[in-house]
């Protein structure tokens, strides 16, 4: 007797799955005028801004580059740049 | 303990001794009785389960469906239009590999409306991947529904399991009913502790969307499951034999076809008739038989050729037909025999569709008619003149 | 005395989201934001059925889960019924504890095909937080029309065209359908104001009984928008009184987000959008864009939004 295949799926496991390469933009922190409001951690989409002590930075790997944290950035102090490949 | 009861009552005292956690249904008729007397149990408390009255027979099975994969040993119940509008969750049920137990107490279709017996609802959800079985009488429907859940929740089976009963037949006739025992149930019937459940300490991902590359692996597996499921259906009939000392038939049963010419084939409350006619016709010389389709899917081929061997002519009364092509079962029956190298000649009769009346005496005239001589898509007892056809 | 001096609290490296990184949703997706501060406001110890559609697609492509919580797809309209099977299971076998649920779907998912097993799963009184993804159209199935497309929007089953202007019908009124089955807890929310949609979901799973939250989140792909503008078009829904944030305790109305100070007019909302373009392009669109304002102005007199 064999198992069933179920298709199971393990828990976070789609970080197999690096979206980094759907960007064309690229989100640049410059570390200047942030006040730790963390809005920018709180509104991607992707889950893929982190850090703390006013040092924020997306993760590159997963970051589609849709700009929703530089548009959201109360300071400014996120710039979205053509990414040169 | 012997009790005269309704054949519902039969189910529903059955399903109770299964210790299901959740029951959850939609009332139709004629399964209506079941879910009556399951809420009363539940209600004076002989039944610890959640009942659940859900909107429709859909949300019914979608209840069942997440119950069981919370890890709960679940239940419902339905017929005809409702078993149609489950459709589309018992074909995910499967897929998902829950061991739902469902009992179908088999009606008509509309159009037209029509609340009596046959087998054309179970038809509609045969190639789902859920294994179904069809009950004689009330006995063997109190001894079905735990080898249902014993079958179903096996760790290499993991299928939902449909068990049949004729509609009004089965649900409303009184019948003498051996209930037996709470204790040799839970000797019988382990409890239901799947592996893999939602569950926070063990957070995993279920129903997941299956690309082409991984799609066609899982519905082979659904079709290897059913061909293992075979022999577990005979042993876990030969297990309860030897516990509760009652026995149906495992995938088959038989009826005076070891050294019959022509055998009788049919599923569920037809047998009974047809043990019936054997008798009149043996006493009147005629080697008659009847083999019983127990298992209907899986299909038990082998079992079939097997008992068949001596057969001259199988006559295969259905209870269901395909609008086009012909009568199910003996078109399956007929598949069964193609290359092998008996084949006896194979007529079909089709009978009590919507509740038609069978009586002995039409069984008898088909058999009359049909007695070396193949008759195919036979309609017994039709009122030709209001078809519209002079015969 | 040694034993009461409790160590310092280190600042709480950063947490993982509970929906996290490399789901297939594209670039600004205002459900998958949605999903993420939904979870996230749940925490780990969260149940979660799903109904087909984007938000099950992108998040779930087998062997992949963006999911970290136990979670579970079934099909399209009975992610309710589901959650509903796992809600008496887990009472049934004694696992309830403090497990919390959530039912969640598209608007397809939720208001049209999925309405029936919803309305049963409220009526029912299971301990369940649904919450519906309001994308306004089968975003799945490339934009078709939902129940839930706001009037006039344009999409590939109701197109502007010649003689028409998209969809010609208003939305459905998803949230009064749901108070209306005198439950606890009934609220709109928005990915334009996270902290408020967070509050609203802790404070669902706090009510017993069943609660619903009614998500607006924006399609950058369906609307017709720049990704980067999926808040600032939520904001603009809500600030024109399209999309009013309210909560409904018991069938009455306990709190609404003013927009007194912010009002704006719906043009403001719709000129962004592309599915509204073709309101901007003839004099009879003006017509038109004066009866969504008159929607506007029925929801801000509804709610007393200023």
């Amino acid at each position: 007797m064999s198992k069933p295949i179920l298709l199971f799926a393990q828990p976070g496991s789609s970080k197999v799955n690096k979206t980094g390469s759907w960007r064309t933009m690229m989100p640049v922190f410059k570390h200047k005028d942030c006040t730790d409001c963390r809005i920018c951690v709180t509104v991607c989409p992707d889950a893929c801004v982190s850090g703390k002590d006013k040092i924020y930075n997306a993760n590159l790997d997963y970051c589609k580059g849709c700009g929703v944290c530089a548009y959201e950035c109360p300071v400014n102090d996120i710039d979205m740049v053509l990414e040169v490949k | 303990m012997k009790k005269l009861i309704e054949g519902s009552m039969a189910v529903a005292e059955s399903v109770k001794r299964c210790r299901p956690n959740v029951v959850a249904a939609y009332p139709i008729t004629p399964q209506t009785h079941i879910v009556e007397n399951l809420a009363q149990m539940v209600a004076d408390g002989e039944l610890k389960a959640e009942f659940v009255n859900t909107e429709s027979e859909f949300g019914a099975a979608s209840v069942v469906l997440g119950a069981s994969a919370a890890g709960a040993r679940a239940y419902s119940t339905t017929t005809s239009q409702g078993l149609l509008l489950m459709a589309e969750v018992l074909y995910n049920i499967a897929g998902m590999r829950l061991p739902v137990v469902i009992t179908c107490a088999n009606r008509a279709i509309s159009a037209p409306i029509n609340i009596w017996n046959d087998h054309s609802d179970a038809m509609v959800i045969r190639d789902s991947g859920i294994i179904m079985l069809f009950a004689e009488d009330a006995q063997e429907l109190f001894d079905m529904h735990p080898q249902a859940f014993k079958i179903a929740e096996n760790p290499d089976i993991m299928l939902p399991f449909m068990v049949n009963m004729d509609g009004f037949i089965l649900t409303h006739a009184f019948e003498s009913v051996e209930l037996s025992d709470q204790k040799l149930f839970d000797e019988f019937l382990p409890k239901f502790n799947p592996a893999l459940k939602l569950d926070p300490a063990n957070p995993i991902t279920m129903g997941t969307l299956a690309e082409p590359k991984w799609y066609m692996e899982t519905r082979y597996k659904l079709h290897e499951t059913q061909q293992e499921a075979l022999p577990l259906i005979q042993k876990t009939a030969e297990e309860f034999k030897a516990k509760f000392g009652r026995w149906y038939g495992g995938l088959i049963d038989t009826y005076r076809l070891d050294d019959a010419e022509i055998g009788f084939v049919a599923m569920g409350s037809l047998i009974g008739t047809l043990k019936e006619v054997v008798d009149d016709l043996r006493a009147k010389g005629e080697k008659v038989g009847v083999l019983k389709i127990r298992s209907y899917r899986p299909f038990p081929k082998k079992e079939i050729l097997d008992v068949c061997k001596g057969l001259k002519q199988l006559v295969v009364f259905d209870k269901s037909f395909s609008y086009g092509w012909g009568s199910i079962l003996q078109n399956e029956m007929r598949n069964c025999f193609y290359g092998s190298k008996h084949n006896p000649m194979i007529s079909g009769f089709v009978v009590g569709l919507g509740g038609r009346d069978i009586p002995p005496s039409s069984i008898i005239k088909a058999y009359q008619q049909t007695k070396g001589k193949e008759i195919l898509d036979e309609f017994v007892d039709v009122n030709w003149e209001l078809v519209g056809v002079r015969r | 005395m040694a034993d009461t001096i409790r160590p310092k609290k280190e600042k709480a490296a950063v947490e993982e989201s509970l929906f996290t990184s490399g789901h297939r949703a594209c670039a600004g997706c205002g459900e998958a934001l949605g999903a993420k501060l939904v979870m996230d406001a749940a925490g780990p110890d969260t149940i979660v059925a799903t109904s087909t559609g984007c938000l099950e697609v992108f998040s779930t492509p087998y062997p992949e889960s963006a999911w970290r919580m136990p979670w579970i797809h079934s099909l399209f309209e009975n992610s309710s019924a589901v959650a509903s099977g796992v809600e008496v299971a887990l009472k049934a076998l004694g696992r309830k504890g403090n497990t919390k649920i959530i039912a969640q779907g598209g608007d397809g998912g939720t208001a049209d095909i999925g309405i029936g097993c919803l309305s049963g799963m409220l009526e029912r009184g299971h301990e369940i937080l649904y919450v519906c993804y309001d994308n306004e159209a089968y975003m799945n199935t490339g934009v078709q029309r939902s129940g839930l497309t706001p009037f006039d929007a344009h999409t590939t089953t109701s197109p502007s065209g010649k003689i028409s202007f998209g969809n010609q019908r208003p939305k459905k009124t998803l949230l009064d359908i749901a108070a209306a089955h005198n439950i606890p807890y009934a609220a709109t929310a928005s990915v334009a104001y996270p902290a408020d949609l967070q509050r609203k979901v802790k404070k669902a799973l706090a009510t017993p009984g069943p609660t619903f939250i009614h998500l607006h989140v924006p399609c950058p792909l369906g609307w017709g928008y720049k990704a980067e503008l999926t808040l600032e078009i939520a904001r603009i829904a809500i600030d024109t009184g399209l999309f009013p944030l309210v909560e409904i305790e018991w069938g009455k109305v306990t709190r609404v987000r003013k927009i007194t100070k912010d009002k704006k007019p719906v043009e403001e909302y719709l000129k962004p959008q592309s599915r509204f373009r073709h309101l901007f392009a003839s004099e009879d669109g003006k017509k038109e864009l004066a009866k969504i304002q008159a929607i506007a102005d029925a929801n801000i007199a509804k709610y007393g939004l200023v």
